[in-house]
């Protein structure tokens, strides 16, 4: 079991985190990875608190239960960070990447981690989605930054898969869009 | 050569629709069914396959057509869910009863009322005794293998019965996984082509089907289906075999793990049966002779096989996800027991309802029975017979 | 108390399990015509053919078809089938048909 990653993204109905987990899962399958991407079901009203879940693996993934104990949390909206315990179950030595303009040490004081040592990153995906996109979609840009601060998914692989992946529903335009999200993000997260 | 994807469940089972290519396929939306005919008639759509895709206005009339289209001599598919394979009920019978092989994949949701969209088993194993073949999935590989040969052992000229195989609801169809898909080719291979005995539409051989039969020959009829059923184990061997060779995966009636030394185990259906096993693999690690059992057919009930599985036991716990409200544990545990009334050496037994609604089962969950398990094998006592995973009291 | 049949009443043996088509399947046609109905019957039809006119309202009305008809002309009515329903005799506008005992 140690050696599956577990994933937890948060995000609000409509910002994505769903089709984030499933394009950080088949990026991830592309690196010859096994996989899982699942969201929660219950609530899928636009702006309610949501949560979608990544399993990744060098070996077939087995567990069916949900994750609880992630070793990455993705939180795609700041303003979530008042509302929910967004560190709830996280491993200690796990890590948080918040989508905010402000420092992880800002962020650091408005969260409680029990004692359990957590690194925390920041980037403003809002900001690089509306410059290269042109619209609030956090999702892409949050996977550029995981990709930075983690060691599985190297950033020319990822391009090449997410672009795989969107080219089938999105204009060019769109996916040209998306990946220089993802690059601005894993220039510009802060540790 | 077959193709590593990473697909939803409901997308690994409308692939093999697609690459089963039936003649019929009849189908009412529920959730969380609705995404694989929705993704299937995409394919009809597209020309990529040659089926005759009904939108009907219930699953009693998704039922019917596939009876009607079965007695045509068509290959018939079709997949439900919960209150869908319920609103069924009827037909399911008419369907085995008549000997037609329509196959249906029933993705496993919690029974109303309380209204419920998630997993559990209570809506497959309320048509445990409608003369369905039923298979059970652990994940979406194990989904679209079953659904492959269920084509084949449905057809089968001794066998001609319906079978539905089964993925729990959310945890499996919407989940993304790796699934090994086959080439088309060898798909199409595999599954053949529906050879029925009888056809409606043979107009220069005119039969009846569904005639009133009373006590002078429904019984004959009946007998005839219960051996059809028990019989059907033999083929389903034969065409599990054919696929394995096919695959490379392993297609047991009976899954063990760890079973050689085992003396304590969970005999678990579905997606419950990975999590157990990564805790079995955790256990054998502290030295605990852990292992777990899981059926892959449930019916016809492989009671040799399941007699076999649990020999060299102390303790075995076998889990349900559903209840059988009938004061005396769950389906698989009743089934379970008296398949061990003659056999000697038989271990301790205990039943576990658990993840009703789609309530989630921990890796701590199955922890906590094999803690108890070990107990039960330490001292020889079961202190309750019946018990209740992860409820709130 | 002991009763003994007087005589083993003739049963013809109808095939078992093993035999018979699988799902209930009659599988030729017309099979019905070896079912006959018409012991059944208490009341046997018999028509005047004095008062008949061959109208042919027994021939529509009779729900086994057992009328037989020749050359547009009431012949005879197959007593295999008639289960001495009694509807040609209602339906007769002449009263041509009477329903008797058996």
């Amino acid at each position: 079991m140690e050696d599956v990653l577990e994933i937890r993204w948060h995000g609000r109905g409509g910002q994505g985190a769903v089709t984030a987990s499933k394009l950080l899962a088949s990026a991830a399958l592309e690196e010859g990875y096994y996989i899982q991407a699942f969201p929660e079901y219950g609530a899928e009203r636009m702006g309610a608190p949501v949560q979608s879940f990544n399993r990744i693996s060098k070996e077939p993934i087995e567990l069916h239960c949900q994750v609880r104990e992630p070793e990455i949390v993705l939180v795609l909206d700041a303003t979530l960070l008042k509302s929910i315990d967004v560190c709830e179950g996280i491993k200690e030595g796990g890590i948080l990447i918040v989508n905010t303009p402000k420092t992880p040490d800002e962020i650091r004081k408005l969260l409680n981690f029990n004692g359990k040592e957590i690194k925390v990153y920041t980037v403003d995906a809002t900001r690089i989605s509306i410059e290269t996109m042109g619209r609030a979609m956090p999702n892409t840009p949050m996977i550029g930054a995981l990709a930075r601060v983690t060691d599985f998914l190297k950033l020319d692989s990822l391009l090449a898969n997410v672009k795989k992946s969107l080219a089938k529903r999105f204009t060019e335009e769109v996916v040209e869009g998306n990946l220089n999200a993802i690059k601005k993000a894993y220039e510009e997260v802060k540790d | 050569m077959s193709k590593k994807l990473g697909l939803l469940g409901t997308s690994a089972i409308a692939t093999a629709m697609r690459q089963i290519n039936p003649d019929v396929v009849a189908a009412y939306p529920i959730t969380p069914q609705t995404a694989i005919v929705e993704e299937f008639s995409q394919y009809v759509f597209d020309g990529d396959v040659d089926t005759e895709f009904l939108t009907v206005e219930s699953e009693h009339s998704a039922m019917s057509a596939c009876i009607g289209a079965a007695a045509a001599g068509a290959r018939v598919m079709t997949a439900t869910s919960s209150a869908g394979l319920a609103l069924m009920w009827e037909m399911l019978g008419i369907a085995s009863g008549l000997r037609l092989p329509v196959v249906m994949t029933n993705v496993n949701r919690a029974l109303s009322g309380p209204i419920n969209i998630h997993c559990d088993h209570s809506d497959s194993m309320g048509a445990r005794d409608t003369g369905w073949i039923q298979i059970f999935s652990e994940n979406a590989q194990e989904g679209y293998d079953n659904l492959i040969q269920a084509v084949r052992i449905s057809e089968h000229e001794d066998v001609r019965l319906p079978v539905m195989i089964m993925i729990d609801g959310f945890i499996t169809s919407h989940n993304i996984e790796v699934v090994e898909v086959l080439d088309d080719s060898d798909v199409k291979d595999f599954v053949k082509t529906n050879k029925a005995p009888f056809s409606l539409l043979d107009v220069k051989n005119p039969i009846t089907f569904g005639p009133i039969q009373l006590f002078d020959f429904y019984f004959e009829t009946k007998k005839q289906q219960s051996d059809a059923m028990r019989g059907s184990l033999r083929i389903i061997r034969e065409v599990s075999r054919e696929y394995e060779k096919l695959s490379g995966r392993k297609q047991p009636i009976v899954d063990m793990f760890m079973m050689d030394d085992a003396e304590i185990a969970i005999m678990v259906l579905s997606s419950t049966a990975g999590t157990t096993r990564s805790v079995v693999r955790e256990l054998r690690k502290d030295g605990i002779k852990a292992g777990l059992i899981k059926p892959r057919i449930f019916r016809p009930f492989p009671v040799e096989d399941i007699v076999k599985s649990v020999k060299g036991l102390k303790a075995l716990a076998v889990m349900d996800r559903s209840d059988s409200f009938n004061g005396f544990g769950g389906p698989l545990f009743t089934e379970v027991r008296s398949s061990l009334y003659e056999s000697s050496n038989k271990p301790l037994i205990m039943n576990y309802i658990f993840g009703l609604g789609g309530r989630d089962v921990t890796v701590e969950n199955i922890k906590e029975v094999f803690d108890t398990l070990q107990e039960v094998a330490r001292t020889g006592k079961v202190e309750n017979l019946i018990n209740y995973l992860g409820v709130r009291e | 108390m002991k009763i003994e049949a007087k005589e083993k009443p003739k049963v013809k043996e109808k095939p078992g399990y093993k035999s018979i088509p699988i799902g209930g399947v009659i599988p030729k046609a017309g099979s019905s015509r070896e079912y006959k109905t018409g012991d059944w019957r208490v009341r046997y039809p018999v028509i005047d053919k004095e008062k008949c006119i061959n109208c042919l309202f027994c021939y529509i009305y009779c729900p086994e078809k057992c009328v037989v008809v020749k050359d547009g002309k009431v012949e005879r009515v197959d007593l295999d089938y008639c289960k001495g329903c009694g509807i040609c005799a209602t339906e007769c506008p002449k009263d041509a048909i009477e329903m008797k005992l058996e």
